[in-house]
């Protein structure tokens, strides 16, 4: 019993990953003998708040708009190999994820699935908006006088345990960690207690890993030339052959593309991360200092060294409340002296929204010359030698209370069409509604009452 | 040629690394491609220089950690991403291609033996400027 492998793959790394990439994870699954599990992390921080906002308006939504797209392709393969699924898919609404999956498991002619789902993460029924909206951010930021679209708790993979003690096939919570999706099923698997901390911790770096899906096993690592990657257009995403110690191998599908490297490995655990000897979670306080990589085979990286501190006594919530609009405009400008033309294209703008009252902070980037990096800072690039005869595009950008100003951006570099510089094209504009978050930190025994696992029944 | 020879080179010679973002926080981090090249990465990719580097960007204090089981450091910056991804009027809100300002902006005399052997800044014919 305790020399059992659990496998775990993860088949999505952000809301809007890759629909097939966990079809040949599941046919690697079906061939191991062991506990198996896919995973879909597809939440974000805004997502959730977006979800909860759908919510409010049509009570039968506010989960994934994507889950169809992810389940439909694996779901009959994992019914037909006991691949568990779990997922963050549920958002703001998981009994409405769960029906929907009944629904569709009935479409496809499957037998019923039993799904169950975590409560609790959501703090909005059961704690004082008024107490929420006081609290002291870690950010420092005051949401005094700020409508609250959502709030949730990052429940860990404790949580996701009992949700799994249930017997269900398919889980599907809200917030949680992400690492708590992998570290959930080890728990569960292999018993692990509340002070076995290095293998609390062990589990929840193997989450980490994975959560990003393909960004361990060679994805957004590319640099041709100089880190090249085979069949980045086929990169297969990430599987971990976890044991009862907590030692693990990352590796991914047979016969997909990207690689499992070292180096791999360290850019995606370096990811997100700040003190390495302190990264926390609600199960533990995981340190990788003294982690160790090694090489196990191809594509295979086996992980070890990692230890546990004793886990946090408040839980982090997320608090989601409107943040005003954003403006973007863009207007091309190539040739001979594009540089020059493009800038007064920005000027132009400033100056006219300046006279409208508009002292709003706005950037200006010019594409080409100076953007990102750069931080909009047209003084970076004097004395810089530009190409005189180029391609820059001017893009003004401001975030700002009211969609009214926004707007206004927009429109005044629409104008230059017309009134602006020789040659201007290629105008586009958007004006885009903001989610603004912050973090708040509270005690467990506020919120430990109220996370439970519930089974949702098909019809 | 010999290996004690020094080349003037950016840090994307000796090193790849990955930003995240967290808040108003970027955490950049910094890998050797070989083993070798660590001790030299410590001892010239101090906190103050990383400072240097994004202080038109409003970084705040650089926090650095060494993690040299994985010839690897973790910079993490304070304020440098206009607020973070919820406020920022960059068109990179996440602030992920910062990573590349510490791999291409930071130039230091490297001895040429940390350069991995295939690397195209090897070859005399490659500009890199």
């Amino acid at each position: 019993m305790m020399d059992k492998t659990v496998y775990i793959a993860n088949g999505a790394g952000f809301s809007g990953d890759r629909f097939d990439a966990a079809v040949p994870l599941v046919a690697r699954l079906a061939s191991c003998s062991g506990p198996r599990y896919l995973m879909f992390e597809v939440l974000a921080e805004r997502t959730i708040a977006i979800a909860q906002i759908a919510k409010e308006k049509d009570p039968a939504s506010g989960y994934s708009p994507y889950l169809e797209n992810y389940l439909r392709p694996i779901l009959a393969d994992a019914q037909k190999h006991q691949i568990k699924i779990i997922s963050n898919m549920g958002a703001a609404n998981p009994a409405a994820a769960a029906r929907h999956v009944h629904k569709l498991a009935k479409e496809m002619g499957l037998a019923p699935f039993k799904i169950a789902i975590l409560k609790g993460d959501d703090v909005t029924p059961y704690l004082d908006r008024q107490a929420i909206m006081e609290a002291k951010t870690m950010e420092g930021t005051s949401l005094a006088g700020r409508t609250l679209s959502a709030a949730n708790a990052y429940l860990g993979g404790d949580a996701v345990a009992e949700v799994l003690k249930t017997g269900a096939d398919i889980v599907l919570v809200g917030r949680t960690t992400d690492s708590a999706l992998v570290l959930g099923p080890l728990i569960h698997e292999f018993g692990w207690s509340e002070s076995e901390l290095d293998k609390l911790a062990a589990g929840t770096i193997c989450g980490h890993l994975l959560e990003c899906g393909a960004q361990v096993t060679g994805a957004y690592f590319a640099d041709p030339d100089f880190k090249d990657v085979p069949d980045l257009a086929e990169v297969g995403f990430p599987l971990a052959e976890v044991q009862s110690d907590g030692q693990f191998v990352i590796t991914k599908a047979e016969g997909t593309g990207g690689c499992v490297t070292k180096a791999t490995v360290t850019e995606q655990l370096l990811y997100e991360m700040h003190d390495p000897s302190c990264y926390l979670v609600p199960d533990v306080s995981a340190d990788v200092s003294a982690m160790r990589l090694s090489e196990d085979g191809p594509d295979r990286i086996a992980v070890s060294g990692i230890k546990g501190h004793k886990r946090p006594d408040k839980l982090k919530v997320t608090v989601c409340i409107d943040g005003g609009y954003m403006a973007e405009a863009e207007m091309s400008y190539a040739g001979l002296n594009a540089f020059k033309r493009a800038r007064l294209a920005g000027e132009v703008v400033l100056k006219r929204m300046r006279a409208k009252g508009h002292n709003g902070d706005i950037r200006m980037d010019i594409l080409g010359a100076y953007s990102v990096l750069d931080g909009g800072k047209a003084e970076r690039i004097e004395g810089k030698n530009l190409p005189f005869d180029s391609d820059y595009r001017v893009r003004l950008a401001l975030v700002c209370g009211d969609r009214q100003t926004a707007q206004l951006l927009c429109d005044e570099l629409g104008h230059l069409y017309c009134s602006g510089p020789a040659g201007g094209g290629g105008y586009r504009a958007s004006v885009t509604e903001q989610m603004a978050s912050a973090s708040i930190l509270l005690d467990r025994e506020l919120i430990a009452p109220h996370i439970q696992a519930e089974v949702i029944s098909h019809d | 040629m010999t290996n004690s020879e020094i080349m003037r080179l950016p840090l994307h010679a000796i090193a790849h690394g990955r930003a995240g973002d967290k808040g108003n926080v970027s955490n950049i981090s910094l890998i050797a491609y070989l083993p070798e090249a660590y001790d030299f990465i410590a001892s010239e990719v101090s906190e103050k220089k990383v400072e240097a580097l994004f202080a038109h960007l409003g970084a705040g204090a650089v926090k650095r950690y060494e993690l040299p089981n994985l010839q690897a450091f973790n910079f993490v910056i304070q304020d440098v991403l206009d607020g973070g991804v919820n406020a920022s009027r960059s068109l990179d809100r996440h602030g992920k291609t910062l990573s590349f300002i510490l791999l291409s902006k930071m130039i230091l005399d490297i001895p040429r033996n940390l350069v991995p052997e295939n690397s195209p800044y090897l070859n005399p014919d490659f500009n890199w400027q």
